[in-house]
């Protein structure tokens, strides 16, 4: 992965004198509170409903252990002993005293982290598949482009007070987006067009929110060299022209819906035209120079323990299940994809404790180049597992509570922090999550439901991506009580689309109830290979309307 | 007189006004005796009038299109943007279009709500000079307007992005 050189480390230290010198400034009454507000944003730091809230910046999702056993530190130091996976593969801390911001940030530079452009309205952490580089089905690994985008957009001068956040993601793979583009500002596909060239085509003006969208295709392809000038051409336009007025029309989907995609992309392919050659123009060697921190590691070379496995499973049905839901397949022979599931039953969805942090920087080092992916599930991936020692490695996580095998099924929900601990929320989420998974904790039976997608948000922002989910559940607040309202058919993937709402909303005690005849309609509606959004979008919404509101 | 903010954080004494958009019916007021910066379209509009003049100046609001100069540009002395919210990032592109795209090379100066954390942006942007909102302490700007050494972009500043100087 990605190693900083002395112009990152320096660029690191600077940013943290800076945030210090600030804060200082904020704390003697120098800097308003609105004039502190983005600087602090841009620095990852929230006030929450009960304390500061840190977002830490992992850039695509990628860490190495020592970083890991940093964060641990810090939570320790810093906090009170745990962190929260986000949905956008970043890291939080709930607890941080304001002062201490500061120093925490200094101590992520010494690992070469940081929380820069975390929050705020500028472009914030780009995202991508947390399998990319090992899985076989991708074009070309997108992590190099991914740490290009990041670097152009750190500390831009000109997209610093954007009208809104800015957030944009890559997938390379052809049969799946792991990465959601097309609910981002900007979604990058890498493809080839006819003569063999690599380049992207982007989708600009999707997202989640108030006014959730999927992003229309505003350029087919984009030479892979000119990717950061198109990009300064979107962001300029935007800029621009995006509205300022009001806070919830000023996201770059609503400015692309106003001016038609055609017409939004005529006027960024005018403003590129300017730009194109200009010295923000990639190079082939800029290119290279990236992807060489992303080779492969040391695999050795080795044949699928095919006999093994099969022998293993066969003694072991739990393993067997594991293997089959939380593994996946590797480019290499002789290697396994795992997942780590950060969805026991009881703990909220991606929070992991000080301790736990440490026990992954330790499963890293002995089982995948010490390095993990942190996934927009909330989940975390050790890319590079030999199949020889999966078992041994299921043993080591089964009482760490990382190998609870729902990975992809109904309970392994997505679920933002909510009314629990957040300042903007209008209900709890986590509540709700557990709920659900109390009453699916029949494992055969989840499995036998397959693939489902439930994705919990405590409010319109959509943190918890409900309008993504095949089944969605977004808190209401109705006169100072905490409502559900359900959405159905949503997707994030290629076949991208956004849920339709199921009726009015319910009391939380009766979710369980009605996720369980929604699921029951299903149940009842499949053919054989059918998933439960290939049946929702054959059968439509009315049957599941008819049964929950009976 | 409101002190100046130069480039290299030095604060000088500025004689230039800026006149506000004159009321609907009423007229410009530009005075003969004072170095001004009027609206940018009011210069346009009256551009036979001002030109040979090297005591005026235009100011943008950040709504408005720099295209509007474009040729003209450095017939200007000074131009001033404003930046009504320091929140209001455009600015910045407003700035590295006068700067980037039309080729203008004489003052370029930020007006309006601009305090100390945004001045290293508006460097980069091609701000030359900057006024600092009066009750903030003018003599951090220097400080400011240096918290970092380089920058990954190529901006107005510097065509070279970190990609490239790393190249080389």
């Amino acid at each position: 992965m990605y190693v900083y050189d002395e112009h990152d480390r320096q660029l690191a230290a600077e940013r943290v004198a800076q945030f210090r010198d600030q804060t200082e400034r904020a704390l003697a009454g120098e800097l308003e509170e609105d004039e502190f507000l983005p600087l602090r944003l841009q620095n990852g730091l929230y006030v929450q409903r009960l304390a500061p809230m840190l977002r830490i910046a992992v850039p695509y999702g990628m860490m190495r252990s020592a970083q890991l056993r940093r964060l641990a530190r810090i939570t320790r130091d810093y906090d009170k002993g745990y962190a929260h996976f986000t949905t956008r593969q970043n890291v939080q801390l709930n607890w941080p005293e304001l002062e201490d911001v500061p120093d925490i940030l200094a101590e992520l530079a010494e690992v070469e982290m940081h929380a820069n452009q975390t929050s705020g309205n500028c472009i914030r952490n780009t995202t991508t598949d947390q399998f990319s580089g090992v899985q076989s089905d991708e074009l070309v690994d997108p992590r190099p482009y991914c740490e290009i985008i990041r670097q152009w957009s750190t500390f831009h001068p000109e997209f610093a007070f954007l009208p809104r956040k800015f957030k944009i993601a890559v997938n390379a793979s052809e049969n799946t987006d792991r990465a959601a583009i097309q609910v981002h500002d900007i979604g990058l596909q890498i493809v080839r067009n006819d003569a063999g060239e690599l380049g992207f085509r982007v989708h600009v003006g999707g997202g989640l929110g108030r006014t959730p969208m999927v992003a229309p295709v505003i350029r087919d392809f984009l030479p892979e060299l000119d990717l950061l000038t198109y990009l300064e051409a979107v962001l300029r336009v935007y800029n621009r022209y995006g509205r300022r007025d009001n806070k919830f029309k000023a996201r770059i989907k609503i400015l692309v819906k106003a001016l038609t995609p055609q017409g939004f992309a005529e006027k960024v392919e005018a403003e590129w035209a300017h730009i194109k050659d200009s010295p923000t123009k990639l190079t082939p060697e800029a290119i290279q120079r990236i992807q060489a921190y992303f080779t492969e590691p040391d695999y050795a070379a080795l044949d699928n323990a095919t006999d093994l496995l099969a022998e293993q499973r066969f003694e072991h049905r739990a393993f067997d299940q594991w293997l089959t839901h939380n593994v996946d397949t590797h480019k290499k022979p002789g290697y396994a994809i795992v997942s780590l599931t950060m969805k026991k039953t009881g703990t909220p969805p991606g929070d992991v404790t000080d301790r736990q942090l440490e026990q992954i920087a330790d499963l890293a080092d002995e089982y995948s180049f010490g390095e993990i992916r942190v996934t927009h599930q909330q989940n975390v991936v050790l890319a590079d597992v030999r199949q020889d020692r999966l078992f041994e490695l299921w043993q080591a996580i089964t009482p760490m509570g990382f190998a609870t095998a729902n990975l992809n099924t109904l309970t392994d929900v997505i679920c933002c922090p909510g009314g629990d601990y957040c300042a903007l929320a209008n209900a709890k989420s986590i509540p709700v999550a557990e709920a659900i998974q109390r009453r699916f904790d029949d494992m055969d039976y989840l499995y036998d439901l397959g693939s489902i997608d439930l994705n919990i948000s405590g409010c319109m922002n959509a943190c918890g991506h409900h309008h993504v989910g095949n089944i969605g559940v977004l808190g209401v607040d109705k006169k100072g009580e905490e409502f559900y309202q359900i959405s159905l058919g949503g997707s994030s993937h290629h076949d991208a689309s956004i849920g339709k709402i199921l009726g009015p909303s319910f009391a939380r005690e009766d979710m369980p109830n009605v996720v369980s005849k929604i699921i029951d309609v299903y149940v009842e509606k499949r053919t054989e290979e059918e998933t439960f959004l290939d049946t929702y979008r054959r059968v439509g919404i009315d049957p599941f309307k008819e049964r929950v509101y009976a | 007189m409101p002190d100046l903010i130069t480039l290299d954080g030095s604060i000088r004494n500025d004689n230039w006004v800026v006149v506000s958009r004159p009321a609907e019916g009423e007229s410009l007021a530009v005075p003969d005796d004072q170095a001004a910066l009027i609206p940018a379209d009011l210069w346009l509009a009256g551009h036979e009038h001002y030109a040979g003049r090297d005591d005026i100046g235009v100011w943008f609001d950040s709504h408005e299109e720099p295209e509007a100069l474009a040729d003209k540009v450095n017939e200007l002395p000074v131009i001033a943007v404003n930046f009504p919210k320091f929140s209001d990032g455009r600015g910045y592109s407003i700035a590295r279009l006068l700067r980037e795209r039309f080729g203008y090379r004489n003052e370029l100066r930020a007006i309006g709500d601009v305090l100390l954390d945004q001045l290293q942006f508006m460097k980069r942007c091609g701000f030359d000079t900057y006024v600092l909102r009066a009750d903030k302490d003018i003599n951090k700007a220097a400080k400011c307007l240096n918290f970092f050494s380089q920058g990954y972009q190529a901006a107005t500043d510097t065509d070279e992005p970190l990609f490239r100087r790393r190249a080389s």
